[in-house]
């Protein structure tokens, strides 16, 4: 087994002092990231990207995804404590965590969270260890039409299987990708859609749509609902700690069939948020308690943490081993890779041990550090949630324009950040998803590229994309994608069953 | 969204005026995506698609996806509403000072500017007192620079005062 070998060399990666120090800084900073409005895993990463610059590639990777792993737990938090979920993909948390907490078992809600994240995270890291190189070595063998087909596939999985309406999700995607267009064509290297602004050279950084979209816009909804933290407290110690552990493995079943909906939405990239809700609905189904559930049942709060986690953490499997991000915090990490120079896909796999095998290695150790973390400070980010928004929103705008500008040195980026948060908060209220728009700024210059030599090795012909088995495959599975929400609903009406499982 | 309450007597712009005028503004950027790649040729050139062959049909499918969406909202109720005036207003708190702000930076520098916003939020929303503002409104900024400029060797943007300072 060359890959424990591998593992091993990740390991003793990690475990150098400065790895460490910079991974608890990670977690620390992920937790206060995801305790905070406003601030996510997305844009807190792509804010706090520039600080890596001056580091090594390795030491860059595990800061920024130990902030990752720190922002999934913190979610958890505020969900149980406050009954606003931090995160996204902690909304589902809530349906049961909160009436724990105001039964006064929130730290048994905490402490089952906690732990069933990171049962759901260690489940996806083993994937991620046994089947990432897997998938590597087997995409290297592919040309421009199958990696084109594997972006058609991601693109297309968005289309059918997000909550947003379609079309939505497809304007949203479909201007992703123009803005990702602009500037200079990679291919013939002609400037276009730049209208003769200078500015518009090097085109629009998905990065600045990220802290725009993610940071700036959901500020703008804070304010609009005018929050205000009304929190329950919280005991942690090692009784209630132990205690609850010792109640977890009844819930074995739970906790397995929501890795395995975690590893698979989060794979296809669906992503945590449905992964969650899908879970819960799932579990609430199927459990003989199914009927108390969202009255402050522990299950409630062990099925989404558990697939969210688990679909967070294997986002990073397709980003690592495909070059195509699950999430759109596994984009800005992808991001990450192009700036430090290193190319995103297969080859890294050969090219990069040190750095695949170290990240990976990391994401094992993190998520032991995270729980720790989490379950030892909580009182600590529950105070921080006590501040007031009167004083937290300046210094996220502050912090969000600082990320902004030191991407390129440049306070036109500032400007484009604001423009993109009233786009944010628009789209929001308007159910257009952001998250296929980041993810096709990113990926639209890679996913033009590989069409374009496609055609061109075919002289034009769109037949090259059903040329042979695989790319066949491949497209076909992204026609299935694109088309599941009708699928799945004709099935349904052909059993009768009820309706509601494509959801 | 059926997280806000709404009560018949609140008003506000509809969510359907919005809805429409999303469509409308993703339709017209999708004609400027078509002008703009009509202008760099989508035809076949010398090194296979022309540069604008990816934006045309991507304007295209930006296109149809707006006629969708406005056709779907068309007989939507006009009586959701979007947002009540009041929450507007909130946020409009929060753009208007984000927007000089912004627009600032480039002249006066981030860190001036950054100490400005904070205590500006902190008095007019939150009403503290001047010590506690000056605490936090200056604290951050110092920690930023700190952290910015003296570890991480990460220049922000610096105006007249930075400058008389020495930096």
């Amino acid at each position: 087994m060359e890959e424990i070998g591998n593992l091993f060399h990740g390991f003793a990666t990690v475990i150098q002092p400065f790895n460490i120090m910079v991974m608890l800084v990670g977690i620390l900073l992920g937790v206060i990231i995801g305790v905070l409005p406003g601030l996510g895993g997305a844009n807190g990463v792509a804010i706090l990207l520039p600080l890596t610059f001056s580091m090594s590639p390795t030491s860059a990777i595990i800061m920024l995804s130990c902030i990752y792993w720190g922002a999934l737990f913190g979610g958890a938090i505020t969900s149980i404590l406050f009954n606003i979920p931090g995160e996204p993909w902690s909304v589902a948390t809530t349906f049961d965590g909160y009436p724990m907490a105001q039964k006064g078992k929130a730290g048994e809600a905490l402490t089952a969270a906690f732990t069933s994240s990171f049962v759901g995270a260690f489940f996806a890291v083993v994937v991620i260890t046994l089947v990432a190189p897997l998938v590597a070595k087997f995409a290297l063998q592919f040309g421009p039409a199958e990696k084109f087909a594997v972006y058609f596939l991601a693109f297309c999985s968005f289309i059918g299987m997000s909550k947003e309406p379609p079309f939505k999700t497809l304007a949203a995607m479909m201007i992703g990708f123009a803005l990702g267009a602009v500037g200079l064509d990679q291919v013939t290297g002609q400037l276009r859609l730049t209208f003769g602004f200078e500015t518009m050279l090097t085109g629009f950084d998905f990065l600045i749509a990220v802290i725009g979209l993610f940071g700036i816009g959901e500020i703008l909804l804070t304010m609009e609902e005018g929050l205000s933290f009304k929190g329950r407290a919280a005991v942690i110690n090692s009784k209630v700690v132990w205690e609850t552990w010792k109640e977890l493995p009844r819930y074995w079943v739970t906790s397995i069939r929501s890795c395995i909906i975690g590893c698979w939405m989060g794979i296809t990239p669906a992503g945590a948020t449905p992964a969650s809700f899908m879970s819960y609905g799932i579990a609430k189904r199927i459990s003989k308690n199914g009927a108390n559930f969202g009255k402050g049942e522990i299950e409630g709060v062990i099925a989404p943490e558990t697939a969210a986690h688990a679909a967070g953490t294997s986002a990073l499997l397709p980003m690592l081993a495909l070059g195509v991000p699950g999430s759109p915090t596994a984009a800005v990490l992808l991001g990450g890779l192009l700036i430090w120079g290193l190319q995103p896909g297969p080859m890294l796999f050969v090219e990069q041990k040190e750095f695949v095998w170290g990240l990976i290695a990391s994401m094992y150790l993190g998520n032991v550090v995270g729980l720790v973390v989490v379950l030892t400070c909580v009182p600590l980010f529950a105070a921080i949630l006590r501040i007031p928004f009167s004083i937290i929103a300046p210094i996220i705008l502050v912090l969000c324009a600082i990320g902004a500008y030191s991407v390129h040195n440049s306070t036109f980026d500032v400007v484009l950040m604001l423009v993109f948060g009233v786009v944010g908060y628009v789209m929001k209220k308007c159910n257009y998803p952001m998250a296929p728009m980041v993810l096709a700024i990113v990926l639209g210059d890679k996913a033009e590229e590989s069409f374009r030599q496609s055609l061109l090795a075919s002289q034009g012909s769109l037949k090259i994309f059903f040329a042979n088995g695989l790319v066949g495959t491949i497209m076909a599975l992204g026609l299935i994608a694109l088309f599941w929400s009708v699928i799945s609903k004709g099935v349904s009406r052909l059993r009768s069953a009820p309706a509601g499982r494509s959801a | 969204m059926a997280r806000r309450g709404q009560s018949a007597a609140s008003a506000g712009p509809s969510q359907w005026s919005v809805e429409i005028g999303v469509a409308l503004a993703t339709t017209i950027f999708s004609i400027i995506v078509i002008v703009g790649s009509l202008k760099v040729g989508i035809g076949w050139g010398a090194e296979g698609p022309m540069a604008g062959f990816f934006p045309f049909y991507v304007g295209v499918m930006i296109l149809i996806a707006s006629a969708v969406n406005l056709v779907q909202a068309l007989p939507q109720s006009r009586e959701d509403l979007f947002s009540e005036w009041g929450q507007l207003r909130q946020v409009a708190f929060v753009l208007i000072p984000t927007a000089i702000y912004v627009a600032l930076i480039p002249s006066v520098g981030l860190y001036v500017m950054s100490i400005v916003l904070i205590a500006f939020f902190m008095r007019w929303l939150g009403k503290y007192g001047w010590p506690l503002i000056a605490a936090i409104a200056i604290g951050v900024p110092v920690i930023t620079f700190i952290i910015f400029e003296k570890w991480f060797l990460v220049p922000l943007p610096k105006g007249p005062i930075e400058n008389l300072l020495g930096y």
